[in-house]
């Protein structure tokens, strides 16, 4: 069980990573990632979101029927992200601000309901909240990293406290984003693609 | 008549990138020095910087590659990347905006994508976007021409060299004494605020057909380019292409609405028009190759240059719509895919 454990895990952390493999929910990824304040707050809403889902889903697999199954889990993940939501608005108000839109907008994540199309509805509980965890963190790491570096270059400061006047705009921009996402996904292949692994 | 028979050997001329490379570089000569003559020495360190950077990030990526840094140098593709760049900036740029336009065109536009033959993008225009967006106060300060005006104020080769290290003017200088609008700025924001195109004209800067100085630099583009095509470097259909692109909306419009819209002359003499239809477009790596293709690729950078200039937020497009019909060029390849002979037109044997 341990074992299934750690390969579920490092599949979300590293191997399938739903950011830099399946490119799944790039809208969020490239828009919240300017600062790494924000990558971390959307990072742990989607964590949190993804692994209830991916549990609601497995656990009532046997009664959603197969012809309006996609119905149900947006009605499960807009349920859990209703409480996510309200979670953030009560106690971070600054950071739920500064999301914006992007919180409520979890519930249309591809990546989500890929997990719960893909993985929850087919495995058990157990299993699925491993996946949840594991895809969750592996979304919330790549935000965390994009938000970081682009912050470094573009802002010249990192979590809020600054080292210098004026970064590198350009990474801060939308173009920016898309660049950056680029090269994590280019040095993740640089990786994999060592000879000798 | 009688016919000369040639037999075999024959002699084939030397053709190779290196060769076409130094015909591109002995072109840009002429207005080289126009624009040395008309916009100060600015663009001569602009030039030095740019060729450094990218003759260095070249030979570095070369190396990271794991490949000779002589093959890439030799063919001299950095340094016309370098050059054309030099020629998009304002005369006065600080030396970290240029190297970073420099660094952004080899490494990622040409070398990310696998190098000469393989960027997807034209590497001169990616680095020039990239700084455009990245730097916009220091990509808008233009000087003015050198036209014997009363007012001009010009920086000498020092205050020029202090300029692009330290990005800090002389003393008593201020960049509102030194920089201008160029014609195209004052053209879109004049047109935009209601003036008529024929008060816009008005203004001592504009002279002929478009901003006066501005509008001779083209000129010196397009014997370089005409020489080009004399020789073949370049094919007729791009340049063709680009103008006519430009010229036929600008035409049309200023048919419709003269007062509201340039003249189809102001487009052609104005910003980097007769720069981008000669030197720009003709990037053989990035543009489309088929014979058509050249021209259709040509022609929509030519209407998306004007779409920028009339409802775009930056005054000129060049840059933009040649990045955008880059990302095209493979789909135009793919229509327009010559007769084989034989054979129908989708490709069944006759």
């Amino acid at each position: 069980m341990s074992g299934d454990w750690t390969e579920r895990l490092t599949t979300g952390l590293w191997k399938d990573n739903p950011g830099l493999v399946q490119l799944l929910g790039l809208c969020p990824l490239l828009a919240v990632t300017s600062t790494f304040v924000n990558g971390v707050g959307l990072g742990i809403a989607t964590l949190l979101v993804l692994t209830f889902s991916n549990a609601l889903v497995s656990a009532t697999r046997r009664w959603i029927r197969q012809e309006i199954r996609i119905p149900i889990y947006v009605l499960i993940i807009a349920s859990l992200v209703t409480c996510v939501e309200l979670i953030f608005k009560a106690w971070f108000p600054t950071l739920d601000r500064s999301l914006g839109i992007f919180i409520p907008l979890i519930v249309t994540n591809c990546a989500i309901v890929a997990r719960a199309e893909i993985f929850a509805s087919r495995n058990p509980v157990g299993a699925s909240i491993a996946d949840g965890l594991g895809m969750g963190a592996g979304f919330a790491a790549l935000l965390m990293a994009l938000g970081a570096f682009r912050e470094l270059i573009g802002h010249a400061s990192i979590a809020g406290f600054s080292f210098a006047d004026s970064g590198f705009l350009l990474v801060i921009l939308p173009p920016g984003a898309f660049l950056a996402l680029a090269l994590a996904v280019a040095l993740k292949n640089r990786i994999d693609g060592r000879p000798g692994r | 008549m009688e016919f000369v028979r040639q037999e075999a050997p024959y002699l084939t001329p030397k053709v190779d990138v290196a060769s076409i490379m130094l015909q591109v570089l002995v072109a840009l000569v002429p207005a080289a020095l126009a624009h040395v003559w008309y916009f100060g020495p600015g663009i001569i360190f602009n030039l030095i910087v740019a060729t450094a950077v990218c003759v260095g990030s070249e030979a570095l990526m070369m190396r990271l590659r794991g490949r000779d840094p002589m093959v890439a140098l030799s063919d001299y593709t950095a340094i016309v990347t370098a050059v054309l760049l030099a020629f998009a900036l304002p005369s006065l740029t600080p030396w970290w905006v240029t190297a970073t336009g420099s660094l952004f065109a080899i490494v990622v536009a040409k070398h990310l994508y696998g190098g000469i033959g393989f960027n997807v993008f034209n590497p001169a225009m990616a680095g020039y976007v990239v700084i455009l967006v990245a730097f916009p106060m220091e990509m808008n300060l233009w000087v003015a021409p050198r036209m014997g005006d009363i007012d001009y104020v010009s920086l000498g080769v020092l205050q020029t060299i202090k300029y692009t290290l330290t990005g800090s003017l002389p003393e008593a200088l201020t960049f509102d004494a030194v920089s201008r609008a160029t014609p195209l700025d004052a053209m879109q924001s004049g047109l935009r605020n209601m003036r008529t195109y024929s008060e816009i004209r008005a203004n001592p800067m504009m002279g002929d057909f478009g901003g006066r100085g501005w509008e001779w630099l083209g000129n010196f583009f397009a014997i370089g380019g005409s020489w080009l095509l004399v020789r073949k470097i370049i094919r007729w259909q791009i340049p063709t292409g680009v103008l006519l692109g430009l010229l036929i909306p600008a035409g049309l419009m200023y048919i419709i609405s003269p007062g509201s819209n340039a003249s189809p002359g102001f487009h052609l003499f104005s910003g980097a028009t007769i720069l981008c239809a000669f030197f720009i477009a003709t990037d053989p790596v990035s543009a489309a190759t088929s014979p058509k293709g050249r021209f259709y690729y040509g022609l929509g950078i030519g209407v998306l240059i004007f779409a920028i200039r009339k409802w775009g937020s930056y005054a000129d497009g060049v840059a933009f719509a040649v990045l955008l019909m880059n990302m095209a060029a493979p789909a135009i390849d793919y229509l327009t895919r010559p007769r084989i002979v034989g054979h129908s037109r989708r490709g069944d044997e006759i």
